[in-house]
């Protein structure tokens, strides 16, 4: 089987690359840094089962499915788009990875450039999906904040739509540089409808005292595929502070590498992923403790019904010189049907002495005496449990402060429980 | 009218209640005492319908409907409150709005008008002032961290909110303090009247003296084994079980 697997992968990977061979000539932006992205996935390819960051979550089925270039773009997105019922305010939109002006208001105290990839400093090509996005990314955002800019809001709208009937898949790449004592909330919406792959990377460096408040709300065509990858930076005294709510997508991971490189600096990557039928997420953390007395909390939760899976994997490094390292990772997962399945991993490496580390993880059903005291109360058993459902989650989610994103995830929460089978 | 004859119900296969006979006609209020491990709380969930039991035999009907027939929720609907002798916390759930959800789930059930938000906290606000609760009791969440008396006023306090028709309060006196204990007895003395009916179970005669039974029953064994009066109460006090289940023997 592995075999098999092994040849699907090495097909898939060779298609890639053939994609690549076509189209290098006619992709934008820097040429060097997309021939070195190009050079790590033909050494790398897609992972398989045996590489240990991949062991939980499998790519077969994306491997299976033949992806293309997105040509015939959807030209009247409108319907798909009303449907998301977007905040106001500004907002860039891509549809299968593209800029579109049209749909998009840029925001006046935010430099922004788009038209081709941004690729940053930051992203690592050793990572297959990475360098799979560097070959092949055709657009992107470079947004830059100023020093001292309370830049407000701004939306990053992914809509995925295979318009000519193939499946397609896009690679979006952006870059967000925030100057010191900048602050900006960045909040993604992924959606879409048929059969894609949407492979974005971001790169975030945050500067001194800078605030980045950085919400996802993943809720890709239940056909789609969904692999991103955030690499954040984050100076002295800077925050980057993440939710990552999944609840769509047949394949979805969404993997952070957050580096903590100035003192008091701090990461919080606290994520949902809510999961029914035979759908698979995983939440993948890398934290990188550089410097002393930094802090980061995770706080994970997963919601699993059917014969869904979820995995949750957490790596907490604190090098020697970060003393004083605050580290606090917590997975808890709710499993609403004996076939679904959650595999968490926890990893800690610490070489510091003076550090304060604590994980914990929990698996459960919803508390039968909980259940019954609702329902005595005369509340119905299907409410009664998405209570307990929604009173679960909320550890996760009431750091999500910001109320217009809130009230999306919300409604996003409870659009998902309403299909969701008891 | 609470009619319960000859229920036969347990757990797994252990028998708990063996056979339990009992009417409690609508507008009278009854008291059920008895020794630990008799069986009251059993008999109180399986009237209201916890999961895990297995009734084996008998029946028990409310107002004429087969109780045992009817989904916990719909039990409540039609009117009955359990007051838990061990009330369950749930964190992350907003008291008010918990009782707000239960209330207005109560209102549909029975096809009439839910409340509003403003409409909602008048009402629960009116009654945590006669209960003597603290504001912020509707803010917290439901029972955790409550201290075992609060926890008891809480179930209190949505007897009040939800009005049954039939109360089962499971020792709600134990842990209440004395002026806590006077408060709780007039919440159900307040609900008391031609269309309301309660089941009191108790350790504890003090109780009694505030919520005056029209019947005492004691359940032993997982039987009835003997009924009376208020004065009956006071017998169990000054002797405790023995001699009245020596005497049932
Ligand atoms: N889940 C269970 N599994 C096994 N035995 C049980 C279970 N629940 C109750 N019992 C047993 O059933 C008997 C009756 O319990 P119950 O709680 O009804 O007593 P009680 O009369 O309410 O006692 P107390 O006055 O202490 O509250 C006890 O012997 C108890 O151990
Ligand atoms: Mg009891």
């Amino acid at each position: 089987m592995n075999a098999v697997s092994q040849t699907s992968l090495q097909a898939s990977a060779q298609g890639f690359l053939a994609r690549y061979e076509g189209l290098r000539h006619r992709l934008a932006g820097d040429t060097a840094a997309r021939e070195a992205g190009a050079a790590a996935f033909t050494r790398h390819g897609l992972p398989g089962p045996r590489e240990e960051a991949w062991r939980y979550t499998g790519l077969r089925p994306l491997a299976e499915i033949e992806f293309h270039e997105p040509v015939v773009l959807l030209a009247d997105a409108s319907a798909q788009f009303a449907a998301l019922g977007l905040p106001d305010g500004p907002r860039l939109v891509f549809i299968d990875g593209r800029f579109r002006a049209e749909l998009s208001r840029l925001p006046e105290n935010i430099a922004i450039t788009t038209g081709a990839p941004a690729f940053g400093h930051l992203a690592d090509n050793s990572e297959n999906l990475v360098a799979l996005n560097t070959m092949l990314a055709e657009d992107g955002a470079a947004i830059d904040v100023a020093p001292g800019v309370d830049a407000g809001t701004l939306l990053i709208v992914s809509l995925g739509a295979d318009a000519h009937g193939k499946p397609v898949s896009f690679h979006p790449r952006h870059a967000i540089r925030l100057g010191a004592g900048a602050s900006l909330t960045l909040a993604e919406i992924n959606a879409g409808t048929g059969v894609y792959f949407n492979n974005p990377v971001i790169t975030a460096e945050i500067a001194e005292d800078a605030t980045l408040v950085h919400l996802r709300e993943q809720r890709e065509a239940p056909g789609a595929f969904h692999l991103s990858t955030v690499f954040a930076e984050i100076a002295a005294r800077g925050t980057y502070d993440s939710f990552s709510l999944a609840l769509g997508g047949r394949l979805a991971r969404v993997q952070v590498h957050a580096r903590l490189a100035g003192e008091h600096s701090m990461a919080h990557l606290n994520a949902a992923q809510l999961l029914g039928g035979s759908q698979h997420a995983d939440f993948t953390t890398v934290v990188r403790h550089d410097a002393p007395a930094t802090a980061s909390r995770q706080t994970v939760k997963n919601v699993l019904t059917g014969r869904s899976k979820g995995v949750f994997q957490g790596k907490i490094e604190v090098a020697r010189i970060a003393q004083k390292t605050d580290g606090y990772q917590m997975n808890q997962t709710l499993l609403l049907s004996r076939d679904a399945e959650i595999d968490s991993k926890p990893q800690l490496e610490i070489y510091a002495d003076d550090v304060k580390c604590s994980h914990g993880c929990t698996v459960g059903e919803l508390d039968a005496d909980q259940l019954f005291y609702l329902r005595s109360r005369g509340v119905p058993e299907r409410e009664a449990r998405n209570i307990l459902v929604r009173a679960f989650l909320s550890e996760a989610l009431d750091p999500v402060t910001h109320d217009a994103m809130r009230a999306h995830m919300e409604a996003a929460i409870a659009a998902w429980w309403e299909e969701a089978p008891t | 009218m609470l009619e319960i004859n000859n229920l036969r119900a347990g757990i797994e296969d252990k028998e708990i209640l063996k056979g339990i006979d009992l009417v409690v006609p609508t507008g009278e209020v009854h008291a059920i005492m008895g020794p630990n491990g008799s069986g009251k709380s059993t008999l109180s969930y399986v009237l209201s319908g916890r999961d895990g039991y297995e009734v084996t035999g008998g029946s028990a009907t409310f107002d004429g409907a087969d109780l045992l027939e009817m989904e916990p929720e719909a039990r409540a609907a039609s009117g009955l409150f359990l007051a838990f002798q061990y009330p369950v916390e749930l964190p992350g759930v907003n008291n008010a709005n918990f009782l707000r959800t239960a209330l207005n789930a109560q209102r549909r059930a029975r096809g009439e008008e839910e409340l509003d938000a403003v409409k909602f906290l008048k009402l629960a606000r009116a009654e945590i002032k006669r209960l003597s609760m603290a504001d912020d009791m509707l803010k917290r969440n439901v029972n955790v961290g409550f201290s075992g008396g609060e926890k008891k006023r809480n179930e209190v306090l949505q007897m009040a909110v939800l009005r049954p028709k039939l109360a089962i309060l499971d020792e709600t006196d134990s842990g209440l303090d004395i002026d806590a204990l006077k408060i709780v007895a007039e919440g159900v003395n307040a609900l008391r009247g031609p269309a309301f009916s309660a089941l009191v179970i108790t350790h504890y005669q003090r109780l009694l003296d505030y919520i005056v039974p029209d019947r005492v029953h004691v359940l032993a064994g997982g039987r009835i084994i003997r009924s009376g009066g208020p004065e009956l109460a006071h017998e169990l006090e000054a002797n405790g079980y023995a001699a009245v289940v020596a005497e049932a023997a």
